[in-house]
């Protein structure tokens, strides 16, 4: 360390000390940790995953029509109309503006990550901790159960729950809840044996028997102690999952498990209406939403790779000069064995 | 009781949390065999919960016949209906005579069509199991190759491109890739025909021919008709791609993870002071040892490659399990439906075992 660092390298948090306030902050961190490529790879993501987010608050703002539209003032739009100055991507083959369906999309997709995600880490991570806590055949079953689900094709599962939730398609907020509650019967188990892990783990720490033997309560324990840092991959899972998110209601979307049209926006509904107008040449009415599909997940993808990335000792690129390579950022999935060369057992099933 | 499983953390896209194996050794560890026969066992209880998942949810909506006919049908014939094929008795007995069919083989009767649901499974498994194996050529064809190029370059503008392109390749939703495929070579190139599995003709002659095996590139070649077979070949060639790509980019990751792992450990750097070639070095020693954990994510690829398999097939109108699946659901056939979800728990199941097997005997540490 005695090479004369750049002045505003971020290995001046000495000592591999946290470093406070918004620098801190999960991706800040990472952002000001990373270099080169990696920085540009983080960079675009966010800069995807921003433009999302931002079109979808404003999606009033930015579409030029309602996204259930059929006509204006001066008359009915037409369907499969090409892209021109009034319907700068055309119209679908339902009478939709293309444009105003792609922006509108955005918000529900918006929905279906925030519902879904939210549910399965207060779910997954709930039954995580108490599997990994109290293990027993509770434990035992939950990790079974959560195993068979997780190696089970996703997209035929949240068919099957779509059909118990609402028999297929349904209005905004029913096909909302439904694609969500669907992705969440995937997300569960992943949730649940990531937390698992860590807290198998953390159970073992010096700082978790000391509380004990001062008297704390198992709740105190598990609330304080174990949650408190069972739950620091989970940034990274969730960007990652955030996307499968979009997959997911995109796949069941394309299927006919999506909203109605005059319900809500949706890319991959308005992908399988437009799956006819391929073959007739007619482009814009797939290409657009299908684009919208792609930079999402591409935005949200990168961000969660780069995380991934810079977690990870191997992958990391070092800055060049002298940092500390002891900085490890505090995302990975695995975190202590990621540095380990071999495959072998990250996780480290302990309890089973 | 212990267990193991071949997880990748993180929904199949997190790089160096390469598969899990948990075990749990007890004294040293038993051997290959106990292994071998603690992991087969473990099938039935896997594909036992699948299977009582599905049944529970699908009856959560009531019974197959309301749910294919209510509506359509007066009210007392609806009734009888439903008595007749036993949907009124309790629910226990109805899935324990569910089970006990289960593993007699017999997945029940189509209400849409009044199929053998054994039979129709069988019919457009073949079409489906020939589209999944061209689309894992594609993938490994793309994807190990790549993914090595990466590694070895990498941090270099080469492995950027790769990488993005890995990303691209899925974030792509398959149905997206085959449009796009579709448009661009089948409708405005003309290449390539735009869907199905073969032209009318070629379809007919193959299907007419003794003993076929619904997999139209052995008719083909049994057949012996050059067109037929280049036919087939062209047919085959899109949904390939688009489904193919989809696991080639979680190859190429894969393996530049791996390799840049093997390239920076112990024996290749003692390989590398001994005066080895770059070149060898990453060929022999850095590449074959990164791709043990490809063996064990394939298990979870066939996941990934049934459900886009679905959504390529109805893309492309490839005449395989998953059209079938949009068709049922679409007509409301449940017992069809379970019929093929409980095929694909089978599948999952079966591969996973066969993986863990294959992974327990190249690398020993896999083993109880």
């Amino acid at each position: 360390m005695a090479t004369v660092a750049t002045p505003q390298a971020p290995a001046v948090e000495a000592g591999g000390r946290r470093p406070r306030g918004w620098r801190g902050l999960p991706v800040v961190r990472q952002l000001r940790q990373s270099v080169g490529l990696q920085r540009g790879m983080l960079v675009a993501g966010l800069l995807l995953t921003g433009l999302f987010l931002l079109t979808a608050l404003f999606a009033p703002l930015l579409a030029p029509y309602e996204y259930n539209q059929l006509r204006d003032p001066a008359g009915p739009f037409g369907a499969q109309q090409a892209p021109s100055s009034e319907h700068w991507l055309g119209t679908t083959v339902g009478g939709y503006d293309v444009l105003s369906r792609v922006i509108w999309g955005s918000r529900t997709a918006l929905l279906v990550i925030v519902a879904a995600v939210l549910m399965s880490i207060v779910i997954g991570v709930l039954l995580g901790l108490v599997s990994g806590y109290f293990g027993g055949w509770l434990d035992r079953v939950l990790v079974v159960i959560a195993d068979a689900i997780y190696a089970f094709p996703s997209l035929l599962l949240a068919i099957v729950v779509g059909i118990v939730l609402n028999g297929g398609e349904s209005s905004l907020a029913g096909g909302i809840m439904a694609a969500a509650i669907s992705i969440t019967v995937i997300f569960v188990p992943q949730y649940l044996r990531v937390v698992r892990a860590e807290t198998v783990r953390i159970k073992a720490e010096a700082y978790v028997e000391s509380a004990r033997v001062i008297g704390a309560g198992q709740w105190r324990i598990m609330s304080r102690h174990v949650f408190r840092n069972a739950t620091r991959t989970l940034p990274l899972i969730l960007t990652l999952n955030a996307s499968e998110a979009i997959l997911t209601l995109a796949g069941l979307g394309f299927l006919g498990f999506g909203i109605e049209p005059t319900a809500a926006a949706e890319w991959g509904y308005d992908l399988q209406k437009a799956l006819s107008d391929v073959t007739s040449g007619i482009w814009w009415t797939s290409v657009f939403p299908g684009l919208a599909i792609v930079l999402v997940v591409l935005g949200l993808t990168l961000v969660g790779e780069s995380l991934n990335d810079l977690a990870d000792p191997r992958l990391r690129t070092r800055r060049r000069g002298g940092t500390s390579p002891a900085d490890v950022a505090e995302t990975s999935v695995v975190p202590a064995a990621a540095a380990v060369p071999t495959e072998l057992d990250p996780a480290k099933e302990v309890g089973l | 009781m212990t267990t193991t499983t071949t997880e990748l953390t993180g929904g199949g896209a997190a790089p160096g949390a390469a598969p899990v194996a948990a075990a749990r050794t007890r004294g040293g560890g038993g051997g290959l065999g106990s292994y071998l026969l603690v992991r087969f066992l473990l099938i039935f209880p896997t594909i036992f919960i699948l299977v009582t998942t599905v049944f529970v949810l699908m009856r959560l909506t009531g019974d197959p016949i309301t749910a294919a006919q209510g509506g359509r049908l007066p009210a007392a014939e609806l009734a009888a209906r439903i008595k007749a094929a036993g949907y009124d008795r309790p629910i226990l007995v109805q899935y324990w005579e569910y089970l006990t069919q289960l593993v007699r083989g017999d997945f029940g009767t189509a209400l849409s069509d009044g199929r053998k649901v054994t039979e129709m499974l069988t019919t457009f498994g073949a079409a489906t199991l020939e589209l999944a194996f061209y689309a894992l050529i594609v993938a490994f064809v793309v994807g190990i190759p790549l993914g090595r190029l990466a590694a070895y370059l990498r941090d270099r503008w080469p492995d950027a491109v790769l990488r993005v392109f890995a990303i691209l390749c899925y974030a792509t939703p398959v149905f997206f890739a085959g449009l796009l495929l579709k448009l661009v070579f089948a409708v405005n190139l003309g290449w390539l025909p735009v869907a199905g599995r073969a032209s009318t003709g070629a379809e007919i002659e193959l299907q007419t021919l003794d003993g076929s095996t619904g997999i139209y590139l052995i008719d083909a070649l049994r057949l012996g008709d050059g067109e037929v077979l280049s036919d087939v070949l062209e047919h085959a060639v899109l949904p390939a791609i688009a489904l193919g790509l989809l696991t080639a980019g979680v190859f190429l990751r894969l393996v530049r993870t791996n390799v840049i792992g093997t390239l920076g450990s112990g024996y290749v750097e003692a390989a590398r002071s001994r005066g080895v070639s770059e070149r060898r070095l990453l060929r022999k020693h850095a590449y074959r040892p990164a791709l043990i954990p490809i063996v064990t994510v394939i298990g979870l690829q066939i996941a990934l490659l049934l459900g886009g398999a679905v959504l390529t097939e109805t893309t492309f109108e490839w005449k395989g399990l998953g059209f079938q699946l949009v068709e049922y659901l679409q007509a409301r056939d449940f017992v069809a439906v379970q019929g093929i979800v409980v095929l694909a728990a089978v599948i999952v199941a079966v591969v996973n075992f066969v993986v863990d097997v294959i992974a327990a005997l190249i690398d020993p540490r896999v083993r109880y």
